[in-house]
């Protein structure tokens, strides 16, 4: 049986990312808790397994590793050593090794860190303690140094009683040494039966001799017996020996059991040299719950199938009713069915915020404020690509909040309010859409330093008077960075616009409140998914596009006072005191237009990045979840176009790109006042 | 061969290694991810297998507690349990066997070395 | 394209005595793509327009599930439009892991034609697209045109070009 390794890695990178994972809330929650016997047990098991697992698939480094960090957590649970400041920052270090090991491993990164300088500083502290004698095994016999000659030989095998209710079948034992030897014969031994009402059916008493020739030394025949081998009389006598001076080579000799604990197999490097030009795959786990789901679902839609066969297929009028039904059955099905096959995708949010605890651990200790993370919602459940990218804008804000939210002991101490300031994070469901928010009791946003800020910027006129939530909102402008001092934490002032940015661009919308003194509160709306968009169908001359929804203001039917022509070229709508440019879809897209009266048609106001544009079409068709498709797989990107959906007729609608449509308008009308 | 294997590990990549092998060599899997889950399985599954190979560091329930409750079971009195070790556990072999284990494999071993200790206790 | 033309023939492939060709017609003329590369043939159904986009590009069609753009030929070889009858076609084909269909007047068959009667492209000088031609067929007193439908569809001088 050849078995290649390769194919588990990716079970084992996984594994060993959610056990990392662990190791990390794990030893965070040691250092409150440093005598927690519990929390070590646990510690020590998440290395345990990465050892087992890193030997068990070739990753020799990472065993080998993991290997110094468990004798050192087994210290640990066993109380002979303490858990200190520098113990468990040395603990936390090498989960960051073993993390780049493992990123080595995936061949993510082309070298892992070298790991000996952290086994040293680990060996030292153990040898702080207590010499440590690493359990020097007695070296194994080498059997190569055994008389290489056909021995005949007697071998007397009496197992211990209780060697049956251990599960032990003498028999398989002695068919497996029949099977080593040549010549075999075997007589079995009944003197120690005793008397029938002395008999315990559960125990062995019987005794066999058997007699062969062999070639292999006796450290391996016994080794068959190894299980056994401490409560069972054993002894192997040479009866006679043929030295084999110029014979033939030996048989090769069975693969020794004890191989597995001098070295794996020769597959490890190659292994890990595979492991290294192999790109990831990308797997999700599934619960085996959400699959049977699935299955269920589908076992339905094949029964709805052909109850819409049958009905389509003798068909005549009186049956519509029927047909009908089957249809909707069918639709209801294929409707659970996306829904399940999506959520197959989704993922609690935890593995977002699961690097939360260490990164404000870190940061506070780098900044001297004291910071308690909270955290609530964990579970709800985001699909795995919204997951993935909202991880670094949560970060940003999270650095932010400590870094500019949050004061010092002192600050907080002469503001009355506790030492320990807190960062909290929150996700929750909200009408279809999933809210995250990152709040803080810090000090709050600074008004006037923005405000200042916005009129150096030129963003805003100097006497102009405008709602708190604007002048906010300006610090999601492109390099608005209000910090006194560039730190560390929060980079060089690149920020918020780069974190809306994100957001937008997962369909999401950010906002932020705060008090001063009391703290803020930036709160993230995101879609489940982004591969599904809420959108609105609307019909521009007879073509059908769709608008997401989450872009639209609202839409209004324009009276003609309302319109107006700018310069001759440029068409503006008043609504409601507002002036928004106008923008006739059917012009934008070429349309052959059916209504070309604005009055006639309605406009949608659509509004991206605190820009609002009113678009001219025909008619609004309806509201429903589109699945978003690629053009770019068998085309290319189109100008004002953000990908296709199939409609309910199977024909091709396109979904318009809001944010690129309003960039080219303004690069339009830039290009025009410069005319 | 229609015989029926129950692999208990926490690491589910272990287990997937182990199930593999098996099944490669004509076992009917079934997994537990700690000896309480293990436990259920067999109580699910009829109350017998023909083998179970567990490992012995696991969350809710370890290996040992788990080898010593198989044993108070009728039908599992005599079937061969075969303990995942590591090296650094040398004492755990012998804690093993006074729970009632048949044998012992060292990790990390290689698929083909699990299947000749399996060989040695399952009678063919 | 650095196809040389006289070795365009040769390159049609290796081993084989013949390759198959399926045609199709196209006004007057009638022209060859090798099979390989043609997915499926579907009768012509109207299209979505995509705007912005180059006139040959007639839209995009739903196949399966797939956005797969829709190419006229007649647009394309700049021949006067034709009504879309019950002949038209539409012949889905692969091209460098791009499924793509295009529009044709009807088709003919698929035929084996053995490379000693293809004869390299005419030279029409500078300039031309006759790197989209593989070569030149008769059979049966029919003159086919093979098209090298990568170079048609993906050329550097086709509005469906990956970088335009």
């Amino acid at each position: 049986m050849n078995l290649d390794m390769t194919m588990f890695h990716q079970a084992f990178f996984e594994e060993a990312g959610d056990l990392l994972a662990e190791l990390e809330n794990q030893l965070l929650l040691l250092e409150e808790k440093p005598d927690d016997t519990e929390l070590l047990n646990t510690i020590f098991r998440c290395a345990h397994s990465i050892k087992g697992g890193s030997a068990t698939f070739g990753f020799t480094e990472i065993a080998h590793f993991t290997h110094s960090l468990e004798t050192l957590l087994d210290r640990l649970r066993n109380g002979k050593m303490q858990v200190t400041h520098p113990l468990s920052q040395l603990l936390l270090e090498s989960l960051d090794q073993l993390r780049s090991l493992l990123a080595a491993a995936r061949g993510e990164t082309a070298d892992a860190p070298n790991s000996e300088p952290l086994i040293a500083r680990m060996e030292a502290m153990l040898n702080g303690v207590a010499p440590v004698s690493v359990a020097a095994k007695a070296p194994l016999p080498d059997a190569a140094e055994q008389e290489e000659c056909l021995r005949h030989c007697v071998f007397l095998i009496a197992p211990g009683r209780a060697v049956l209710q251990q599960g032990t079948d003498p028999v398989a034992l002695l068919k497996h040494l029949a099977a080593q030897v040549s010549n075999f014969t075997l007589r079995c031994r009944l003197s120690h039966l005793p008397q029938i009402e002395e008999m315990n059916p559960e125990e062995c008493y019987l005794y066999w001799e058997a007699e062969f020739d062999t070639r292999l030394p006796d450290t391996e025949l016994l080794d068959i017996f190894e299980f056994i081998a401490d409560e069972s009389e054993l002894a192997i006598t040479t009866v006679a020996g043929i030295f084999n001076g110029m014979q033939e080579t030996a048989v090769p000799a069975p693969e020794h059991e004890h191989a597995a604990e001098t070295a794996p197999p020769s597959a490890p490097t190659e292994n890990a040299a595979s492991a290294l030009a192999k790109p990831e795959a990308h797997t999700l786990r599934v619960s085996t719950e959400k699959v049977d789901r699935l299955i269920n679902l589908v076992g339905e839609l094949v029964i709805n199938q052909s109850m819409l066969n049958e009905a389509a297929q003798n068909f005549h009028m009186g049956r519509l009713p029927q047909l009908m039904e089957a249809v909707a059955a069918m639709e209801r099905a294929s409707r659970e069915l996306q829904e399940r096959v999506m959520a197959i995708r989704m993922l609690p949010i935890k593995h977002a915020f699961g690097r939360f605890p260490r990164l404000v651990r870190d940061l506070a200790n780098a900044c001297g404020k004291k910071i308690e993370l909270k955290t609530s919602g964990e579970e709800t459940e985001l699909d795995k690509t919204v997951i993935e990218a909202i991880a670094d804008p949560l970060t940003h804000l999270v650095r932010n909040s400590i870094d500019h939210g949050l004061e010092t002991p002192q600050e907080r101490r002469l503001a009355g309010k506790p030492e320990t300031g807190v960062v909290a994070l929150h996700a929750f469901h909200e009408g279809g859409n999933i809210v995250v928010e990152i709040s803080d009791d810090g000090k709050g946003l600074d008004r006037e330093r923005i405000l200042k800020k916005a009129i150096e910027r030129g963003l805003i006129q100097e006497n102009e008077v405008l709602p708190d939530e604007t002048i906010y909102n300006f610090i999601f402008h492109p390099g608005f960075s209000t910090a006194p001092t560039i730190t560390d934490l929060s980079g060089r002032g690149v920020g918020m616009d780069i974190v809306k940015q994100a957001v937008v661009g997962m369909g999401g919308s950010i906002s932020l409140s705060t008090t001063p003194g009391e703290g803020s509160c930036f709160r993230i709306r995101l879609p489940l998914t982004m591969a599904i968009l809420e959108g609105l169908s609307l019909l521009v001359g007879e073509e059908v596009y769709i608008l997401s929804l989450t872009s639209i203001v609202e839409s209004i039917r324009p009276r003609s006072g309302d319109l107006r022509l700018i310069a001759g070229t440029s068409e503006v709508v008043q609504v409601r005191g507002e002036v928004l440019p106008v923008q006739r879809l059917y012009q934008y897209f070429g349309v052959k237009p059916v209504i070309t009266d604005a009055t006639k048609g309605l406009l949608v106001i659509v509004e991206y990045d605190g820009c609002k544009v009113a678009l001219m079409v025909d008619e609004l068709i309806g509201q429903s979840q589109v699945v978003i498709k690629s053009l770019e797989t068998n085309y290319r990107k189109v100008d004002g176009i953000a990908g296709a959906t199939i409609l309910g007729d199977g024909r091709v609608a396109l979904i318009i790109d809001v944010p690129g449509l309003l960039r080219n308008m303004s690069r339009r009308s830039q290009l025009l006042s410069a005319a | 061969m229609g015989k029926t294997a129950l692999i208990v590990d926490d690491s589910s990549s272990m287990r997937q290694m182990v199930g593999f092998t098996l099944r490669g060599a004509g076992f009917t899997v079934i997994e537990g991810s700690n000896g309480q889950e293990a436990l259920d399985k067999l109580t699910a599954g009829g109350g017998r297998v023909d083998i179970i190979i567990t490992d012995l560091n696991m969350p809710v329930m370890d290996g040992l507690t788990f080898i010593k409750q198989v044993r108070t079971r009728t039908l599992m009195k005599f079937t061969p349990i075969l303990m995942l070790t590591t090296e650094s556990q040398e004492s755990r072999k012998a804690e093993g066997k006074a729970a009632g284990a048949t044998g012992w494999i060292v990790k990390p071993f290689h698929p083909e070395q699990l299947l000749k200790v399996i060989e040695k206790v399952l009678p063919a | 394209m650095t196809t040389n033309n006289e070795t365009g023939a040769l390159q049609m492939g290796t081993s084989a005595d013949a390759f198959q060709f399926l045609t199709f017609s196209l006004g007057e003329e009638e022209y060859g793509i090798d099979i390989l590369k043609v997915q499926e043939i579907k009768g012509y159904m109207p299209t979505t327009r995509i705007p912005n986009s180059p006139q040959e590009v007639c839209g995009v069609l739903n196949l399966r599930g797939a956005i797969v753009p829709i190419v006229d030929l007649r647009r394309k070889f700049h021949l006067e439009p034709a009504e879309y009858d019950q002949f038209t076609c539409i012949v889905v084909v692969v091209v460098q892991e791009k499924v793509m269909g295009i529009i044709v007047d009807s088709v003919s068959e698929v035929m084996n034609i053995a490379p000693s009667d293809i004869q390299p492209p005419p030279n029409f000088g500078y300039g031309t697209t006759t790197s989209a031609l593989r070569g030149m067929a008769r059979v049966n007193e029919k003159l086919i045109i093979l098209l090298d439908i990568d170079t048609v569809l993906l050329g550097e001088n086709s509005a469906t070009a990956i970088a335009a």
